[in-house]
């Protein structure tokens, strides 16, 4: 652990849980101190993130295990501190290669996820470690500027 | 999240309220596939006042309506979005291929 623990979670790939983990990131990050568009916006990725593991690594199952650690990490040159969450699946090793949003100007049904997590971390990794995925999440609180 | 319909002459109007997410996007698309299609309703509305929160699976599932609708070549319509909805439609660059309303008044003129 890299970070000030703030949260930790483990439940089942139920979508049913999707609500009650959202219920969660909005009022942390509240309590983190980022605005309410920026709340939403991670309170977005960290659920686009959890129902890819849901459909993706595990296929739809309902009963399979994923854990969410949200931690403080320090700052980084011209930033207050990184709020960072970190999803862990024990679904088959994900290539990163292939984890690719589709283009916008395609007007399809699906690829949107990734696409929103990007567009609302600072930072987005995905590894595989000790037979899991983990994905890692930051996003860093902006820093009032001086007159 | 809770579905209901009101059906008019022409149209019919889903109300959605709640979360539309991974647990019950399915029933979305499912009803807005069979009104489209089966039923073959010309004018679909989406009142989606009570939604507060609506992640990619729930954009897909209008946007299958919405390509339904093109192919049935019935109006496919959305008002009443939530902040959250609309940001997540104009981040998927969206916003502007639906029809869109601020109110129900307007959906139906």
């Amino acid at each position: 652990m890299s970070g000030d623990l703030l949260l930790k979670m483990e439940l089942r790939s139920d979508p049913g849980m999707l609500c009650v983990v959202r219920a969660a990131m909005e009022q942390l990050t509240d309590v983190f101190g980022f605005s309410a568009p920026e709340t939403r916006s991670v309170t977005r990725a960290v659920d686009e993130a959890l129902t890819n593991i849901m459909r993706h690594s595990y296929g739809g199952q309902v009963d399979r295990p994923i854990e969410i650690l949200c931690q403080r990490v320090p700052k980084r040159p011209g930033t207050g501190d990184g709020f960072e969450v970190l999803l862990t699946d024990r679904g088959p090793a994900v290539d990163p290669s292939k984890l690719k949003g589709r283009r916008l100007d395609e007007i399809k049904p699906g690829g949107l996820g990734l696409h929103f997590i990007r567009q609302s971390m600072d930072v987005v990794e995905f590894k595989r470690e000790q037979g899991a995925n983990l994905l890692q999440l930051v996003k860093y609180l902006k820093v009032e500027k001086r007159d | 999240m809770q579905i209901s319909a009101r059906r008019m002459d022409t149209t019919t109007i889903f109300d959605v309220s709640g979360d539309i997410d991974l647990a019950n996007s399915p029933e979305i698309r499912k009803a807005l596939l069979k009104e489209i299609k089966e039923t073959k309703t010309p004018r679909v509305v989406m009142n989606l006042v009570k939604v507060r929160y609506i992640d990619s699976s729930g954009v897909a599932s209008l946007v299958e309506g919405l390509k339904a609708s093109r192919d049935a070549g019935t109006r496919f319509i959305l008002y009443g979005l939530s902040p959250a909805a609309r940001e997540v439609l104009q981040l998927s660059r969206l916003l502007k291929i639906f029809e869109v309303h601020d109110t129900e008044e307007q959906a139906l003129a």
